[in-house]
């Protein structure tokens, strides 16, 4: 008998069970706490050292000293963490959420305002 | 003799997602000979080393594949460690083990829905993902990523598991255990699929050896090989038998790595409980210098890993023979005297990765 008709019982488990998928984009998808989904930076513990420009595989960070510039080219970056784990200040990390789709490659870049004089 | 046509197979072909090009010389319905032209997505990702500094490739060799990417970047990470002498702490090495094992699941999976696409089960097809589904989900919560993991690092890995994420994982798999054995009986045992997978593509013994065949090609002829025996990562630690079996067919091919589910299940399950209290990874100094090489089981077969290194920080050759490589001339073996309605069949039967093949 388990040659034939061995299918039906998941067949009929599957018709009484809920649906497998969700139906995105109405029900959100709730990412675990780890989803590599795009580079922050908090700027103002950053040193402007450029050891994550020089670490990035795809070249995609850019630190310009001279103007206290942090920029990151979103389309570029492959979200593999090697920045965070290069940063001697820990001021980058890896969060959830995956960056918005565009139609043309742009590069988000953040200033590092000084500090004021007590 | 009857008129010999010849019926180009690919690189566009529903059956294949990704590109190879067969020339399949018929006569009638009969395959008397195919030849293969790969090459149609080579990226040249070995000539990187000459760019991007030794741990930057461990990113690059991640992407060799989006299958078996966390064995990729573990056969890098482990070759250069080997070179560079670094001891990996005992828990990275279990860690591995742990990833390796459900990347074969995953990896099995897909092969076994796309074997049911193959022959047109859709439904079948369709619930060998969604089993697929819950590892890949696995992976998220563990590393981050679905596809690439980026966990690997030269002396270590990157990301721990706790003890409560690699419980649940654990139970999870029991879960899944039991819909496993529903979803691969099919397989097995229905007369529909039999049909198609009886007796269809034999390698014999001897013939594998000649075209030397690897991995679960290999194993379904009856030869036990399998490079977890070698103990790399903690394999050593581990108990499990090389899953053959003798009857060197399509069927016997599937079996084989429908048991290799159940194994690699158990193999985590064990890993568990074993694993080691203690550091992930261990800093490493300096540049590698001079050359080695590594062999590891992947989920397709064996995969080598070649590596040079001249004391500087960038490398001077790394190569990669990945498993599909290995199996094509095998796959051609079985080409000969086939019916044409089985080719998509048979050549879905050695788990074709093309990107693998051509880097």
């Amino acid at each position: 008998m388990a040659q034939f008709m061995s299918f039906t019982k998941t067949v009929l488990k599957n018709l009484i069970s809920k649906p497998a998928t969700t139906s995105y984009p109405e029900v959100p998808k709730e990412y675990p706490q780890r989803t590599r989904g795009h580079v922050e930076i908090s700027i103002e513990d950053c040193i402007l050292c450029g050891l994550c420009m020089r670490s990035c595989p795809p070249g995609a960070i850019h630190v310009d000293r001279e103007a206290k510039k942090w920029s990151i080219a979103r389309f570029d970056c492959i979200q593999c963490g090697y920045c965070v784990e290069k940063c001697p200040k820990k001021c980058l990390s890896i969060v959830p959420g995956y960056t918005k789709p565009d139609s043309s490659k742009h590069t988000e870049t953040i200033k590092k305002e000084e500090a004021l004089p007590k | 003799m009857a008129n010999r046509s010849v019926v180009p197979f690919g690189p566009q072909h529903p059956v294949l997602p990704e590109p190879i090009h067969l020339d399949l010389v018929m006569e009638d319905e009969t395959v008397i000979e195919a030849v293969p032209s790969i090459g149609y997505v080579h990226r040249g990702l070995e000539s990187l080393v000459k760019k991007k500094d030794f741990n930057e490739m461990v990113y690059v060799t991640e992407r060799i594949c989006g299958i078996c990417s966390f064995m990729h970047g573990m056969g890098y990470c482990s070759a250069v460690e080997k070179i560079m002498n670094v001891e990996v702490p005992r828990r990275a090495d279990y860690l591995r083990t742990i990833w390796s094992e459900m990347s074969r699941l995953h990896s099995h999976l897909l092969w076994l829905g796309l074997l049911a696409d193959a022959f047109g089960f859709e439904a079948l097809f369709m619930q060998s993902w969604r089993l697929r589904e819950k590892i890949l989900d696995m992976f998220e919560i563990s590393t981050g990523g679905r596809v690439i993991f980026s966990v690997n690092k030269i002396g270590g890995v990157l990301k721990d598991m706790p003890k409560d994420m690699l419980k649940s994982f654990v139970a999870i798999l029991n879960d899944m255990e039991k819909e496993l054995s529903e979803t691969t009986s099919v397989f097995l045992n229905e007369y529909t699929v039999r049909s198609r997978l009886e007796g269809v593509g034999i390698i014999t013994k001897e013939d594998a050896i000649r075209r030397g065949a690897v991995g679960p090609m290999m194993r379904a002829s009856g030869i036990e090989v399998d490079m977890r025996k070698t103990g790399y990562a903690a394999y050593s630690d581990l108990d499990f038998e090389v899953i053959t079996s003798d009857k060197c067919d399509s069927l016997a091919r599937c079996q084989v790595r429908i048991g290799e589910l159940f194994q690699s299940i158990a193999i985590i399950r064990q890993a568990v409980d074993k694993i080691p209290e203690g550091e992930i990874s261990v800093p490493v100094k300096g540049n590698p210098d001079g050359e080695c090489f590594m062999r590891l089981e992947q989920p397709r077969g064996e995969a080598f890993y070649y590596v040079r290194a001249n004391g500087t920080k960038f490398l001077d050759r790394m190569r990669v023979r990945t498993p599909t490589f290995a199996n094509i001339p095998a796959m051609l073996q079985t080409l000969q005297g086939a019916q044409f309605a089985d080719v998509p069949l048979l050549i879905l039967t050695i788990d074709p990765c093309i990107s693998c093949t051509e880097r």
